[in-house]
């Protein structure tokens, strides 16, 4: 049986960049299944808070605390970029790629670069230059690629923030599906209403800490604090 | 006036008889030149990309260093290969003095930094647009310099293209160690070097417009062949 990475402690992490505090302390529990959606006004640490979790950052202070030995972690997480980065091949080679850096045979992950570009709407694109697609159709090679390697946890920094409705739907759906495998899902937005379809726990941030945490259901009904019940109705929190 | 037209006539009529000794030395200085780049570019490309994804202490000397060397004087390029390969020299023994090889040698030190540091500046750029992705990934730093050489191909090329150019038309350091031998290390740009002294401005301007027309053919073939401006592929 292969072993979860999850839980997930964050202990007083704090993130710093030349001296200045990013986000922190934070304390943490990323349980072992479901979908987190990070809420929070610009600025408040969402992207860094996805970042320190999948390694990109390291904390300043405090510690990130897996089930498993961390060198163990990072093939088990994967990311999705709010401006995905397309590298200069085909659809199959980028997704491709994810494969073949983890020792995948070239020939067996151009396969199933194909199999999931099928499954995430891209089957009419294999052979397109990547940076040639639509900002939808960029999204869902970012996701194709994150997912080809089964991570236990995606982690997505609002994948849907320059997309229309249709290409937003077309993501949930993706994610739902992904949910579906038991692939725990991370991700920040600003869209409350696709949060309140995705989420099963909010996690609310505000000036670099998070400001309260709990079901989604609870969150969306009665708010804790009156940040998260004025940023809720729409009222700008600082 | 009068001599660039007879220049350009000679040119023409180098190249319609396909005169032999102009067919000689045009092939040796393909094979000087492409040989040079070819060695260059196994050097300066990983040098380049090697630059940019690690960062050590001393790092912008290094670089410092390399663009300072994109100007190093061929001349003296050609003086301190002499002074090594000559019989007296540390590497006197091989023996390997006014020899196509010893040219080569000599390109290879003029042409590798100006290689190494396009290459730099290229794969720098791409660098900080996969950063994030690459390490998200759990690459290895062998990997990621792998994939920058592959994806920024295009610019490389353009680095490798300049390496040729800077060599096919140098003339101080392969006259120093080629020794314009004919039959033996003479090429096109030590030929027009030879010709203008003896006076043959003719002769030496059609030898000039075949240097020209061979550095735009050579251009030309390498992007055609790689595809370089067709649009919806890399």
């Amino acid at each position: 049986m292969v072993s979860s990475i999850l839980p997930l402690r964050v202990e007083a992490a704090e993130v710093k960049r030349r001296g200045t505090r990013l986000i922190g302390p934070i304390d943490l529990t990323l349980g072992k299944t479901g979908v987190t959606i990070v809420l929070g006004p610009n600025g408040s640490g969402k992207t860094t808070l996805l970042r320190l979790m999948q390694g990109l950052e390291r904390p300043a202070h405090g510690s990130l605390v897996w089930s498993i030995p961390e060198a163990e972690v990072r093939t088990k997480l994967a990311f999705v970029f709010q401006t995905p980065t397309m590298m200069r091949r085909s659809v199959t080679d980028s997704i491709a790629y994810a494969l073949t850096v983890a020792g995948t045979k070239r020939a067996e992950a151009r396969k199933r670069a194909r199999e999931i570009a099928e499954q995430v709407g891209l089957g009419h694109a294999l052979d397109r230059s990547a940076g040639v697609l639509s900002g939808g159709e960029k999204q869902k090679l970012a996701l194709a690629r994150a997912l080809i390697r089964q991570p236990e946890i995606l982690f997505l920094d609002e994948p849907c923030a320059n997309l229309d409705g249709r290409a937003t739907r077309e993501i949930e759906i993706i994610l739902t599906d992904a949910k579906s495998r038991d692939t725990r899902i991370v991700m920040s937005t600003h869209d409350l209403g696709q949060a309140a379809r995705l989420a099963d726990e909010i996690v609310f941030m505000l000036n670099g800490c998070v400001h309260e945490t709990g079901p989604a259901e609870r969150f969306f009904s009665t708010p804790e604090t009156p940040e998260a019940h004025a940023f809720l109705n729409g009222q700008i929190v600082e | 006036m009068n001599e660039i037209v007879e220049g350009l006539v000679e040119a023409a009529r180098l190249i319609v008889v396909l005169d032999p000794e102009l067919v000689e030395i045009t092939l040796r200085s393909l094979q000087v030149t492409i040989t040079a780049v070819v060695i260059a570019a196994a050097i300066g490309l990983p040098l380049g990309a090697w630059l940019a994804v690690n960062r050590f202490r001393s790092r912008r000397l290094v670089i410092a260093l390399l663009n300072a060397l994109m100007g190093l004087p061929p001349v003296v390029v050609g003086l301190i290969v002499y002074v090594i390969l000559s019989r007296a020299g540390p590497l006197g023994v091989l023996g390997l003095l006014f020899t196509p090889t010893a040219m080569i040698i000599a390109q290879v030190i003029i042409v590798t930094p100006l290689i190494a540091s396009i290459a730099h500046q290229a794969i720098r750029d791409l660098w900080s647009e996969y950063h994030d992705l690459l390490i998200s990934l759990n690459t290895t730093k062998r990997q990621r310099v792998a994939t920058l050489l592959w994806d920024a191909r295009r610019a490389l090329l353009t680095a490798c293209l300049a390496g040729f150019g800077r060599g096919i038309g140098e003339v101080g350091a392969i006259m120093i160690v080629g020794g314009n031998i004919d039959n033996a290390t003479r090429v096109l740009t030590t030929a027009i070097a030879l010709e203008t002294g003896k006076g043959n401005f003719a002769l030496a301007l059609g030898l000039g417009f075949v240097l020209i027309a061979l550095a735009i053919a050579v251009n030309l073939l390498i992007h055609s062949l790689s595809r370089t401006e067709s649009s919806a592929t890399w």
